[in-house]
């Protein structure tokens, strides 16, 4: 006797609370990550440098100088990849 | 700044993305309607934008007086930040030609042609069509939704909601009601410059905010944006420079 591939052990569809839950994590990563995962981890490392200097040692104009400094190469740096060609 | 001055950058950069991002889902809309019957497609954009006021309702307020100041402008720039420095990577690279230029007509034609309908003759439909209402209410409220983040981010990070909120509201009338005069016409706003002046706005308010939330102290308070804006732009433009530079030899190479 043939197998019933839609047996007992067969997945259907997700319950809608996992479908909402994946399609509110897509938007999300759409949203902050899509094809530039970069910016974000870029992002992050700068405002923690600059959370470093202002809070940690207190050089308010090397974060002055800094935080916009490093958005900059980011922005560049970015363009840079997008620029090369892919393998 | 002058607290006028504040409230009319913010105000601008508001207007500005809303607009764009009311573009994106008018062309969703109107290819929905005329392909698939007017009747559905805007039922669609009235039930996605109902739940959008629902979802302004309910988290604005809660954001401005349950979360910290310091931790709401820490989060906020941040997202911004990078949400700007995505806009302002497309508007380089498009402004150069290493990217394709948003084409408006083109998005129209490919949600026609996702819909199974043709452009012609088919207006005169008025019946429900449930694959015409689902296209335009995930159209409006995925769009809208970047709407409701950036008037959150920006009118929270600031305490001026109802100003952003009412900004945002500005361009949607702006946008739907050019739309309804020129409907299929979308392409013709520049919309490569208006992302342009957005991503700078919405990087330069990033960085403001986000400073402020860890502690950074900038010189002249809110004139730093304005600063920040004029640094931002400089770059970008030394950006484009940079690359037209770079790439002529290589096409003058290509074509010889």
């Amino acid at each position: 006797m043939p197998e019933d591939k839609a047996g007992p052990g067969a997945s259907g569809p997700p319950p809608w609370p996992v479908r909402w839950l994946k399609a509110f994590g897509a938007f999300w990563w759409d949203f902050l990550v899509s094809d530039t995962p970069e910016l974000l981890i870029g992002a992050l490392v700068v405002i923690g440098l600059v959370a470093l200097l202002a809070k940690a040692a207190s050089v308010n104009a090397a974060a002055v100088v800094a935080f916009p400094a490093g958005v900059a190469v980011l922005l560049g740096g970015s363009v840079y990849l997008a620029r090369r060609p892919k393998r | 700044m002058h607290p006028t001055t504040s409230a009319v950058t913010l105000a601008v950069a508001v207007f500005l993305a809303s607009a764009v991002e009311s573009v994106e889902a008018l062309t969703i809309i109107v290819a929905a309607g005329v392909s698939r019957g007017w009747r559905s497609a805007l039922e669609g954009m009235a039930v996605a934008i109902a739940v959008l006021a629902v979802l302004v309702a309910a988290l604005g307020p809660a954001l401005v007086d349950l979360v910290p100041i310091d931790v709401l402008r820490t989060v906020v720039g941040t997202l911004l930040l990078v949400f700007g420095l995505q806009w302002l990577r497309k508007a380089v690279l498009r402004a150069v030609g290493l990217k394709a230029k948003h084409d408006e007509d083109a998005i129209f034609k490919k949600h026609v042609d996702a819909l199974g309908g043709t452009t012609g003759g088919v207006a005169a439909r008025t019946g429900r069509d449930p694959a015409g209402f689902a296209v335009a209410f995930k159209g409006t409220f995925l769009e809208g939704l970047e709407v409701v983040i950036i008037v959150l981010g920006l009118g929270g990070g600031d305490h001026q909601l109802a100003l952003a909120g009412a900004a945002a509201g500005a361009a949607i009338v702006v946008v739907a009601g050019v739309g309804l005069v020129v409907a299929r016409q979308l392409a013709s706003v520049p919309e490569n410059t208006m992302k342009t002046v957005v991503g700078l706005m919405l990087v330069s308010f990033g960085t403001f905010w986000a400073g402020e939330g860890l502690g950074v102290r900038w010189p002249g308070s809110d004139v730093a944006i304005l600063v920040l804006v004029g640094v931002y732009g400089v770059v970008t433009l030394a950006l484009m420079q940079l690359l037209r530079g770079a790439s002529r030899p290589a096409r003058e190479a290509a074509s010889a």
